[in-house]
């Protein structure tokens, strides 16, 4: 099942949240969400799941105009909404019970059971929601969402907060639900995005900055060499930026800069001579291809020149 | 909407509230109707419940809003109202569910008080001494009242995400709807011409007049309408105030 986005934007007041977003996301895809905070993710799921009304443009999910159809679409997709809201007093299974009362599912204890497994929340059945871990109440968000089976599914900063066990946790599982659905969520973690998505849609301040798959943003963006230095006490910034071959530099903390060139061109030599003749002292240096957190950060605009 | 009033009515009696609800309710009215000298039914000269229908609104003043503040203001603080509204109902299921739930708990807090109507009619010389057509009229009124006073809860909760406003609000409004109009028709500007139309705008006219035991279709359609009035508007503070 389709979801298809046009020209989708939405005014609070004065202010722009989202401006003209378009994508399309097929079904088996697993699109990812990708920006800042504050750059209208969850203002667009919020569209998307038909809670709020856009400005103008328009939503299909499977030829279902969002707007239009609220009751079939609420039917297909499955939504986590921002912060994982849940029931704090009522016990795990009677949440699941309550949330399958929505739909029409033949056979709720049956379902409710099915879900606590395929979650993997077996072990925390008997418990109140309010008395588990922040990685288990994530997992009963994922039960709510996924209780009727929807064919799309929505999640909304699905992985916020969760240690780094739970991490892998949670995304395998979305990973295994985006084979048979189709999955949009958000994040602001670019790894996340490494680790899960077919594709990569970047936003920010409501503007669409990218709408690709993961390998054609790693390519289009590796025109570019990376070199990371760290010093120990000053150095002169001005003297690296006259080296030649360097395209510009960026300082991302007081003691490391990173130095972009061209591709294939080393500049090592060249920095290290410089830092002996200014009597600098670099303790590392390292030399990258860009990463996905470097694209991200050269689209959303936190590069500093 | 049976999802959210099954759902409603379970937490009404997990979390207490509808124990002390009740409990509260029956404590008070037991305690004026038969123990208290002033008010006993038992010091009365006349077998007649007017006691506790004198007394029951003003009650109802601060229980009523005591139950319904939590309905959508929780809703709204705890962020849950986006993940019902994206469920397949739409504002006037949630709206209808939660406020029947309510209605439900406020019937089952009147079922008890039977038991006056039982005492008083063996109590009455003869027995059966009893105005009953003027009783039922008595109940149907209490429970309509009980029912517009939930409407208004249920508005005051849709405003705000704190239940403390939320109740403030909601016992403001009943008062001024319950007694408001009456004492507003006491302003010079309305005296003597129109103080009696300014009174009928009032719940209090409406409920005494359905307690003297002829029901006339006037009052109920007085109480259903301003029930369906604050239910409405709900219902648009949900779909435009919050999702906006």
């Amino acid at each position: 099942m389709s979801v298809r986005v046009e020209g989708l934007t939405k005014i609070y007041g004065e202010q722009k949240a989202i401006d003209k977003l378009s994508f399309q996301v097929e079904k088996g895809q697993i699109l990812g969400f990708l920006g800042p905070n504050g750059a209208g993710k969850s203002t667009t799921m919020k569209i998307l799941t038909g809670y709020l009304p856009p400005t103008e443009g328009s939503v299909e999910i499977g030829g279902f105009d969002v707007q239009a159809n609220p009751k079939e679409i609420r039917r297909l997709i499955g939504y986590l909404p921002e912060n994982n809201p849940l029931y704090g007093d009522l016990y795990i299974k009677e949440y699941l019970h309550f949330v399958a009362g929505f739909y029409p599912i033949k056979n709720p204890s049956a379902r409710v059971s099915e879900v606590i497994d395929l979650i993997g929340l077996t072990p925390e059945k008997h418990k109140k929601i309010g008395a588990l871990s922040k990685g288990y109440k994530q997992r009963v968000g994922l039960a709510q969402a996924i209780i009727h089976d929807p064919q799309v599914l929505i999640l909304d900063e699905p992985t916020t907060g969760l240690d780094p066990n739970q991490l892998v946790e949670i995304r395998s599982l979305i990973k295994a639900l985006g084979k048979e659905k189709t999955l949009i969520f958000s994040t602001h973690i670019m790894q996340e995005v490494t680790a899960l998505c077919d594709r990569v849609l970047i936003i920010k301040d409501g503007k669409m900055q990218a709408n690709d798959t993961l390998q054609n943003l790693q390519s289009t963006f590796q025109g570019e060499w990376v070199t990371t230095i760290t010093f120990q006490g000053p150095f002169t910034l001005e003297h690296f930026k006259k080296i030649k071959d360097v395209q510009r530099i960026r300082q991302i903390h007081p003691d490391v800069i990173q130095v972009i060139t061209a591709p294939g061109i080393d500049v090592r030599p060249l920095i290290f001579k410089q830092a002996v003749k200014d009597d600098n002292i670099i303790i590392g240096m390292q030399q990258d291809r860009r990463s996905v957190e470097e694209i991200f950060q050269k689209l959303t605009g936190s590069d500093i020149q | 909407m049976w999802v959210i009033y099954k759902k409603e009515l379970t937490t009404f009696f997990n979390n207490l509230t509808g124990y002390l609800v009740l409990g509260v309710f029956l404590t008070v009215m037991g305690l004026f109707l038969f123990v208290f000298p002033e008010t006993s039914l038992l010091e009365s000269n006349f077998a007649s419940l007017e006691p506790f229908f004198e007394m029951a609104p003003s009650l109802f003043l601060f229980l009523v809003p005591a139950i319904t503040m939590r309905l959508l203001a929780e809703e709204r603080q705890l962020g849950t109202l986006a993940l019902l509204l994206t469920k397949p109902i739409d504002e006037m299921g949630l709206v209808i569910g939660k406020f029947l739930a309510a209605v439900s708990l406020l019937f089952l807090a009147l079922v008890p008080t039977l038991f006056y109507y039982i005492t008083l009619y063996f109590l009455g010389s003869p027995v059966g001494n009893l105005d009953t057509g003027a009783i039922m009229g008595s109940y149907l009124g209490l429970l309509l009242l009980g029912s517009a006073f939930a409407s208004i809860g249920m508005l005051a909760s849709s405003l705000t995400e704190s239940q403390i406003v939320a109740f403030v609000l909601a016992v403001t409004g009943c008062f001024l709807f319950f007694y408001g109009f009456y004492f507003l028709s006491g302003l010079p500007v309305f005296f003597g011409k129109w103080d009696a139309l300014v009174q009928q705008f009032g719940m209090d006219y409406h409920y005494h007049a359905l307690s003297k035991g002829a029901p006339d279709t006037r009052d109920l359609i007085y109480f259903l309408s301003v029930i369906a009035i604050f239910l409405l508007i709900t219902r648009f503070v949900l779909q435009y105030r919050i999702r906006s």
